[in-house]
């Protein structure tokens, strides 16, 4: 199987069913998209895919061959993406594992609405945080808007 | 964990060695690391790690603090070493943090295990980390004085730099750690007083963000062991069956399974602190993947028997907590005379309330790894990485599980996708660890989140009955409390239990505040087969909501504003007065709410902090209720990060509203039905409320901040809803019984 996760072509061999958030972790050890709940319910697997955002838990890797797949990883190392030094900025995380996702889950958002209203981010950002950061995260995404 | 500890102890040079449980060492290092602001490390070619117990400061004056505390999301890897940072006067951004390795160095001193929880790092090991903080800052001191030959009196230390104004000159201390190193440790170092303070009480960043937001952060179930393959387990789902069939030949033909493992039921006793780990029958399966053995164990088909609790469900439960409340329990406070009292009454309530089990629910669900190794001629060695709140007990499980001895166990603490006390336990640890002896290989054991949701040590379901008496004035005289509620401490610190009494199953209704001449309260234990452990907040979850809605109602019945008739009863606690006053002006409590809007308030004290919080919401015609805004004010004595406080605050009332609107174990047949994050619903960015949060900042000693806040969520609700309705919820969650 071919995957193109971060502008980089990946070859490996899997199940075909195995999702591609395994496929991340397990083969690839890409482990910034974290496992959450794996039906899709929790958000902590985002990922983008062609610059859409999507549970990675619930998406056979064999699904996804030749699309554009961007984690967590490809945002940027160094924390350089507005959106990271947002989250920094606002300091959102508290425990962090579902910061990955929630991150992923506003770079869409703002993709497509750079200025979103409260309203609606509550639509768009639909990720559990068992921390409770939301406060944080909305401001963070204020933030970024704002820039 | 001593042999490693005693090897670092005798790789100490000169004269840096412990003195009085405090030891503290720098680093030799030579070397310079090409270190930015950006992302800051320590020299790798350095001896930093080695030779340092609290900190170690290298040659460019990057300073490592070892934090003994497991971060699990509350903030102890920036609020601990922010402690350190201020006696040191350093700059904090040249600060990093890391978890400490598992070596008795960590054992603090006023528990003597290892250990996170009861919302106690800052309050348990402030003075320790004072202490090596000052010593560290004597010790440049000293350095620089020898180095320019000037009195110590004469120095002057700032932002990482040690000065003598007389000459103009200056040191920082990357400069002079090496010879700081080689001096003997001060015994006794003066610490700040609080006015001299410059980073305590700083809403200072965090310094786990910056991995958090790239995904860096190795959590437990990032650990990557050579050679490792993956498990996944299935646990009996009533707790008691035991496993009777499974179909092996189906799950061994996945592609990718190794081994299938029976681990049959079995306790594991904890003798330092009468702890015990009860592991139900469970079957794991080894594959070369997580999601291979997760096919395998669908494959597998575990069946097991009913173990006696097919008949166990939520309408059975709650008629035994009911029954309970009907036997005699024992006295845990006894003030005045409670009979003559409630005879003499001018008005007497009555009423019943109860709670369910709650889940934890880590946003990471249960994992650890683990790499037994046995060796018949040099001795076993288990080597685990665990997200645990609790090493000292994981280490004297294991060893009672492997009659292993604590220097054959090597325990490395991961960070955790949050813990709320379900990381205490033990139970996946041993998991763990039995999976890869049988395997005979390192192993990563992962739970799905159906496993871990039925699979819990879960907040105990409790009922409570009150008989309050009113004098002529409206006032309590009288006050009965009558408890039924499983018990937490007799399993996980059965010491704790004097005379039958768990103390966390009385926390918070046995020291209510209020002024109350006769008080009665009595507890019965009644235990369930469900298993219960510490939750956020422990006892104070639901003797919180209890005590505090009992008050709503002594309040209505008595005529008086909630507000003012908690004011007439803590006239004596100063404390909480300043919170109820600060409560009243931040939320407007005075003034009426806008049209359609009902406000209810609570407050309580826990963990050595007192929280008030008033809940403003309205509801619509179909009976949902919107919570529109949250007011909180807390006294949690010394402030030390304001920042990390107010993300606390606002987490634990997410945590306990959640819990009073929705939360609660579904029981049958012995066993959860809830699966998943579809069927136990949690609050979304969406039902969050505006959170107004107040911190009233004075010189007491320090109070917990992780836990204090969800008691008086729920109540603070609750109220808020029989303001808007009329109805008393005196059974939690609101939402089934509303609808």
């Amino acid at each position: 199987m071919n995957l193109t996760i971060n502008n980089v072509v990946h070859e490996f061999e899997v199940d075909e069913d195995t999702p591609l958030l395994w496929v991340l972790r397990d083969t690839l050890g890409m482990t910034g998209t974290k496992f959450g709940c794996g039906v899709a319910q929790c958000g902590a697997c985002s990922v983008l895919i062609d610059g859409q955002v999507q549970r990675s838990c619930s998406i056979p890797a064999a699904a996804v061959e030749g699309r554009d797949i961007k984690t967590i990883e490809g945002l940027s190392r160094d924390n350089s993406h507005p959106v990271q030094q947002a989250w920094i900025a606002e300091d959102v995380p508290q425990c962090g594992y579902c910061q990955s996702g929630q991150i992923i889950a506003a770079v869409a958002l703002l993709e497509a609405n750079p200025k979103p209203s409260d309203d609606e981010i509550d639509k768009s950002m639909t990720n559990i945080c068992r921390c409770g950061s939301y406060s944080r995260i909305r401001k963070a995404i204020h933030r970024v808007a704002n820039a | 964990m001593s042999n490693e500890s005693n090897s670092r102890r005798n790789f100490l040079r000169g004269s840096a060695v412990a003195v009085g449980g405090l030891s503290l060492g720098f680093s030799l290092s030579g070397c310079s690391p090409s270190a930015n602001s950006a992302e800051l490390t320590a020299d790798p070619q350095g001896l930093a790690s080695d030779v340092s117990v609290w900190l170690s400061i290298d040659t460019s004056g990057i300073i490592t603090v070892r934090v003994p505390s497991a971060e699990m999301g509350q903030g102890v890897n920036t609020s601990l070493p922010q402690l350190i940072a201020e006696e040191l006067d350093a700059d904090w951004s040249k600060v990093i943090s890391e978890t400490a390795p598992h070596t008795s160095d960590f054992v603090n001193p006023s528990t003597l295990s290892r250990g996170t929880g009861g919302s106690s790092a800052v309050r348990r090991w402030w003075p320790t980390l004072a202490k090596a903080g000052a010593a560290a800052k004597e010790m440049l001191m000293s350095a620089a004085a020898q180095r320019w030959d000037v009195p110590v009196s004469e120095l002057s230390t700032l932002n990482s730099t040690v000065m003598h104004s007389a000459s103009g000159r200056q040191a920082g201390y990357g400069e002079l750690a090496s010879a700081a190193g080689q001096l003997s440790i001060p015994e006794n170092p003066v610490v700040k007083s609080p006015a001299d303070y410059t980073l305590i009480g700083k809403p200072l960043k965090r310094l786990d963000s910056p991995a958090k937001v790239n995904g860096s952060t190795t959590y437990g179930i990032d650990i990557v062991v050579e050679g490792m393959s993956y498990a996944t387990v299935a646990a009996s789902p009533n707790f008691v069956g035991e496993l009777i069939s499974m179909s092996e030949a189906d799950a061994r033909a996945v592609n990718g399974v190794q081994d299938v493992i029976e681990m049959p039921a079995s306790h594991y006793v904890n003798s330092g602190i009468q702890s015990i780990v009860a592991i139900p029958d469970t079957v794991a399966v080894v594959a070369n993947s997580y999601w291979q053995a997760k096919k395998g164990l669908a494959a597998l088909k575990p069946q097991f028997s009913d173990g006696g609790a097919a008949g166990v469900n939520n309408a059975s439960l709650t008629a035994g907590f009911m029954a309970a409340l009907d036997q005699e329990g024992v006295q845990v406070r006894n003030d005045g005379d409670i009979s003559d009292s409630l005879s003499r009454a001018e008005k007497l309530l009555e009423a019943e309330y109860a709670v369910p089990f709650l889940a934890h629910l880590t946003m990471e669900p249960m994992n650890c790894t683990a790499h037994y190794q046995s060796d018949s001629v040099n001795g076993d060695r288990l080597e685990v990485w665990a997200p645990t709140q609790g090493q000292s007990h994981a280490v004297n499980v294991l060893q009672q599980a492997f009659g292993l001895q604590a220097d054959q166990i090597r325990l490395h603490t991961t960070f955790m996708g949050g813990g709320f006390g379900r990381r205490f336990e033990a139970d996946f640890v041993v998991q763990a660890a039995m999976i890869s002896r049988a395997a005979k290989k390192p192993i990563k054991m992962v739970w799905s989140r159906e496993e871990d949701l039925q699979h819990d040590y879960y907040r105990p379901a409790s009922a409570s009955r009150f008989q309050v008496g009113l004098n002529a004035e409206g006032l309590p005289v009288a006050w009965k409390n009558v408890m039924a509620c499983p018990s937490v401490a007799q399993r996980n610190f059965s010491a704790a239990v004097v005379n039958g009494a768990d103390p966390f199953s009385v926390e918070g209704a046995v020291n209510i505040p209020y002024a109350i001449e006769n008080q009665l309260v009595t507890l019965k234990q009644h235990d369930t087969s469900i298993p219960v452990g510490s939750w956020r907040s422990v006892g104070s979850s639901h003797n919180g909501f209890y005590v505090e809605s009992m008050m709503d109602e002594v309040a209505v019945a008595g005529n008086h504003d909630p507000f003012e008739l908690r004011r007439k009863l803590l006239q004596h606690e100063p404390r909480f007065l300043i919170v109820l006053d600060q409560l009243e002006e931040k939320s407007g409590w005075k003034q009426a709410p806008a049209a359609g809007r009902f406000r209810g308030m609570a407050i309580h004290e826990s963990f050595a902090s007192i929280v008030g919080e008033v809940a403003e919401i309205s509801i619509a015609e179909n009976g949902a209720i919107k919570i529109h805004n949250m007011t909180c004010v807390i006294d949690c004595g010394k402030v030390v990060n304001p920042s990390i406080i107010e993300t606390q605050l606002a987490s634990a009332m997410i945590d306990g509203l959640t819990a009073a609107l929705r939360g609660g174990i579904k029981i049958e047949e012995g066993r959860v039905v809830q699966s998943n994050f579809d069927t136990y619903k949690l609050m979304h960015m969406a039902e969050v409320p505006a959170m107004a949060i107040h911190i009233v900042d004075n010189d007491e000693a320090p109070g917990g901040i992780g836990e204090p806040a969800v008691p008086p969520s729920m109540p603070a609700l609750t109220n808020a809803v029989f303001a808007a309705t009329g109805r008393r919820v005196r059974s939690l969650p609101i939402e089934p019984s509303l609808a």
